[in-house]
């Protein structure tokens, strides 16, 4: 027989919980859910939009009774339960009925915090909590004029706000001097301020509710000073409480909120507990993301995974009223051991302070132009140092470089019908649509359900301020992501553990660190096959099964199931027996078009998957081997002709640009790896948007690194300057091989600058002399193993001729 | 008239891997998960026509080279959110050949 789990707790929270669950145990579990109130579960978020008359209940929804059917969960609305048997594991509901539990989730939520001044228990005063009160204050406004709102912060302004496009006149009250004051600073708060003013809200500041005044329904209120107003309603804004009623009258411990550990388990261990109720480490959390984190652990848990810590969240805030472009988080008043950068443009209206703290972002609060908010929070997660571009900081990540939308990256003002995602033509409305109507909180959601973001990646940017702009404040903020659905592991973690325990199998790797699936799947078998070849050349066998297509094919798959071939040419430079081969070859398997590359090669398209293993026979006969065009690993070499022709070249690029090519050709690498080397500054070969450029110079080699065409263009950074054709070589190599051994599978040499440093990696590969000779001599290692020509071994010598043969013909 | 025909050995094909069988009406791709299991299905992804026999297989799914969309193996039908579903075929696995139900 299945164990019992009853939920106390229809809301956002406590049903994640049942979603995470159902995901990874759909069959463990008898479910009961107990919920208060009569509706399924919805977005308690999005009260406010509703309230401002911009989305309906309806929109709201995140699992309607139909979900808790199809799932066989047993809904009760309409019931609170009252009480908790723990020896006997039942709890009582109001109506007297009675259900036995083997777990029980505690996600009770939390209350409005009601003042108790006098009156405050009259018709019209309530908190802005469910949708209940949405409904109240609704009717309300149809018959009534004068709205008060007790409390400047989040949850009240976007309240006062509603009341007010529902045509009330509104006043709210606030205790201290600025508003939302636990995320602005008062330049903030003030700027904020000015702008309600100009929508119409009416403010009294440091203004103590004295008594709220009326017979059986409000009338008005009055302050400290004798200050009365009035009043048809007042909503008590003033701060929530975790609902821990029901855990005390049962005894388990509580605090401000009902105490759990790492794994939100109560100090019972039948008892778990998530949401806005719980108190972790000594905080409460009230917004989505950090409840949802907890659920996630939540769920693995009562899946009894056992696996998975919920270690505290940091969070950020976004103020929904339209119009008003709001960000905060961490600590953005910062003290003295900080730094503050501020941007004040009160014309415009744009105000941005960020905090640092050893170069590192400590906190950030924006006003106006928020378009940044997610990268400096992702930043401020991720511990970056910003050492390297503290000068260009304040304007934003569009100015490192571009962002691939020529500028347009504020996702306010964009159209419904403005294309977002220019991969897979999905525009602002198609995602907006999808996150109201599927309800979607995650970039994740967004992507499986809307493709956008899902291919290149450049608009992951935009798509997240969608996503901030619709559902609100929601990103994970869990530390470490994950590498794919498999597993709760990172990156860095797979690859530390191949490392220490010295695993050589993707079975082991799977078993060692608690894979959820049997053999994985299309995003981490790649990168675990380059994660064990690249730890244990030689060691660890590649499995062709766990390559992408073209890695396994050694050629590119096109639209239409043909392939294209891509032979190598050293640096660039070819031969006229050379182009005879390729012309002969062209004719020979009919290729439908032969194209020059932007890496100085040629690209012949439209050979058929049989054919490759002949094509590839008759190039290596004139001498040719695969360009790897199609691998993460090392394509081109790009060179100009340096001083053997050039009037102006300095030193021969030509000839170590072949030199390179000779030295790296055959190496995987976590992404394409791509070099360049120019024979003087006027840089023709471009090598300053490679992942390793040399730009020969009069007194030598400057090194540089990081850099890459394509969606975002971001130019090199300099690593230092050689005087000799061997250190050069020695530097590109050493170069090479600490970018295999350290970056994230599917990471380019540039993000992963970006996230280490360039201080590290000078630090690894300059100033230490003897590390750069480790890290070269074991480039030269692993090259000992790779560097053989896939071609050849499957034209003449048959291997995986499998692949290239059809298992029967039946035409 | 449906009839089995005998289309190769299971060892033929690799663990995890796809291999095609080649019919008047189109390629048919042959699918072995990573316990012995056969599954056959028409090899174009209901997207874009892609061919699934290129791509990776994984647990009973196989997902498409060239848009990642991930199809059922013992279905056809593509996994949510995407929609859409591709032919299959009837396998049969005895003394370890496999054959498919055809016409």
């Amino acid at each position: 027989m299945k164990e019992k789990l009853i939920l106390v707790g229809n809301g956002m929270a406590g049903v994640r919980a049942l979603e995470e669950l159902l995901k990874i145990a759909p069959e463990m579990y008898d479910i009961t859910v107990f919920g208060a109130e009569p509706y399924g579960n919805y977005n308690r978020i999005l009260l406010s939009p509703v309230l401002a008359g911009e989305k309906t209940i309806d929109e709201i929804m995140l699992n309607d009774l139909q979900w808790y059917k199809d799932n066989g969960i047993t809904l009760h609305t309409n019931k609170k339960i009252v009480d908790i048997n723990r020896r006997q594991r039942k709890v009582v509901a109001d109506d007297g009925s009675e259900e036995s539990y083997d777990r029980l989730l505690l996600a009770t939520g939390s209350n409005p915090f009601i003042i108790p001044v006098p009156g405050h228990e009259l018709t019209g005063v309530i908190g802005f909590r469910d949708i209940h009160d949405v409904n109240t204050m609704l009717e309300t406004s149809n018959k009534h004029k004068h709205a008060v709102v007790i409390g400047g912060g989040l949850l009240g302004l976007e309240a006062a706000n509603g009341l007010m496009l529902q045509g009330m006149s509104v006043t709210v009250v606030h205790l201290m001097e600025t508003l939302m004051e636990r995320q602005l600073d008062n330049v903030a708060g003030d700027m904020l301020k000015q702008s309600l003013e100009d929508k119409g809200l009416q403010f009294l500041m440091t203004a103590q509710t004295e008594a709220i005044l009326g017979d059986e329904r409000v009338k008005g209120v009055r302050f400290k000073g004798g200050l009365e107003i009035a009043a048809d309603i007042v909503v008590m804004a003033a701060g929530i409480r975790p609902n821990i009623e029901l855990a005390k009258k049962v005894g388990l411990h509580c605090e401000r909120g009902i105490v759990v550990n790492d794994t939100m388990q109560t100090f019972d261990p039948k008892i778990y507990s998530v949401g806005e109720c719980v108190q972790h480490r000594g905080e409460t959390y009230g917004l989505v993301a950090p409840l949802f984190e907890q659920a996630k652990v939540c769920a693995n848990h009562l899946a009894k995974h056992g696996i998975g810590r919920y270690e505290g969240s940091v969070t950020s805030t976004k103020l929904k009223v339209t119009g008003i472009d709001l960000f905060s988080a961490g600590d953005f008043l910062g003290d003295n051991t900080t730094e503050d950068l501020v941007m004040k443009d009160a014309a415009r209206g744009v105000y941005k302070k960020i905090v640092l703290k050893d170069n590192k972002i400590h906190g950030a609060v924006m006003y106006g132009d928020t378009v940044d908010g997610a990268w400096y929070f992702q930043m401020l997660r991720d511990g970056t140092n910003v050492s390297d571009f503290r000068d260009s900081l304040m304007f934003g990540q569009a100015h490192l470089g571009d962002s691939g939308h020529g500028g347009e990256n504020a996702v306010a003002n964009m159209s419904d019908d403005m294309e977002v995602c220019g991969c897979n033509g999905i525009t602002k409305g198609d995602v907006v649509k999808a996150i109201t109507t599927k309800g979607l909180f995650t970039l994740d959601d967004v992507r499986c359900h809307t493709k956008a973001s899902a291919s290149c990646g450049s608009c992951t940017g935009l798509v997240e301020q969608i996503l901030a702009s619709t559902v609100g404040d929601y990103s994970e903020s869990s530390k470490a992501k994950s590498i794919c659905k498999c597993t709760e592991a990172g990156h860095d973690e797979i690859r530390a553990t191949i490392k220490d325990q010295h695993l050589i199998t993707m079975d082991s790797v799977r078993k060692t660190l608690g894979w959820k699936t049997e053999d994985g799947c299309h995003v981490c078998r790649p990168a675990l096959n380059y994660y064990l070849i690249s730890a244990w050349p030689g060691e660890a066998k590649d499995d062709p099964q766990s390559r992408y297509i073209n890695e396994r094919v050694h050629a590119n798959i096109q639209k239409d199931g043909t392939y294209s071939v891509v032979p190598r040419m050293w640096g660039g430079v070819t031969t006229p027996n050379e182009l005879r081969a390729i012309a002969d070859a062209a004719d020979k398997f009919n290729v439908s078009m032969v194209k020059v590359t932007g890496g100085q090669r040629i690209d012949l398209f439209g050979i058929q998957k049989e054919d490759l293993p002949e094509i590839w026979g008759d190039l290596n006969k004139a001498g040719m081997v695969s360009g790897h065009a199609y691998g993460k690993s090392l394509r081109t070499v790009k060179t100009c002709v340096g001083s053997e022709w050039c009037r102006f070249g300095t030193q021969d690029s030509t000839g170590l640009g072949i030199k390179m090519e000779k030295l790296t050709w055959g190496s995987w690498t976590p992404h394409k790896y791509k070099i360049a080397a120019s024979g003087c500054p006027r840089n023709c070969a471009e090598a300053t948007i490679k992942d390793f450029g040399v730009v020969c110079v009069d007194s030598g080699y400057e090194l540089h690194v990081g850099g890459n065409g394509g969606i975002k263009v971001r130019a090199t950074d300099l690593l230092c300057r050689v005087t000799t054709e061997e250190e050069a070589l020695e530097y590109c190599a050493a170069f090479m091989q600490i970018y295999r051994e350290e970056a994230h599978y599917l990471e380019r040499t540039a993000p992963w600058i970006e996230r280490v440093g360039l201080a590290y990696v000078k630090q690894r590969v300059v100033e230490d002399d003897e590390n750069r000779k480790v890290l070269e001599a074991r480039f030269h290692e692993s090259q000992k193993h790779f560097q053989v020509d896939p071609w050849a071994e499957r034209a003449s010598a048959g291997v995986e001729s499998y692949e290239y043969n059809a298992l029967k013909d039946l035409t | 008239m449906s009839k089995w025909i005998e289309v190769g050995a299971v060892e033929d094909i690799p663990k995890l891997g796809s291999r095609v069988i080649k019919t008047k009406e189109g390629d048919i791709a042959v699918f072995r998960t990573s316990d012995d299991n056969v599954f056959a299905l028409r090899d174009s992804c209901p997207h874009k026509q892609g061919p699934l026999s290129q791509g990776i297989v994984h647990g009973n799914v196989v997902t498409c080279p060239l848009h990642n969309w991930n199809i059922d193996l013992a279905s056809g039908e593509a996994l949510g959110p995407d929609e859409g579903c591709t032919g299959k075929y009837e396998v049969k696995i005895e003394a370890g050949t496999v054959s498919l139900l055809m016409k």
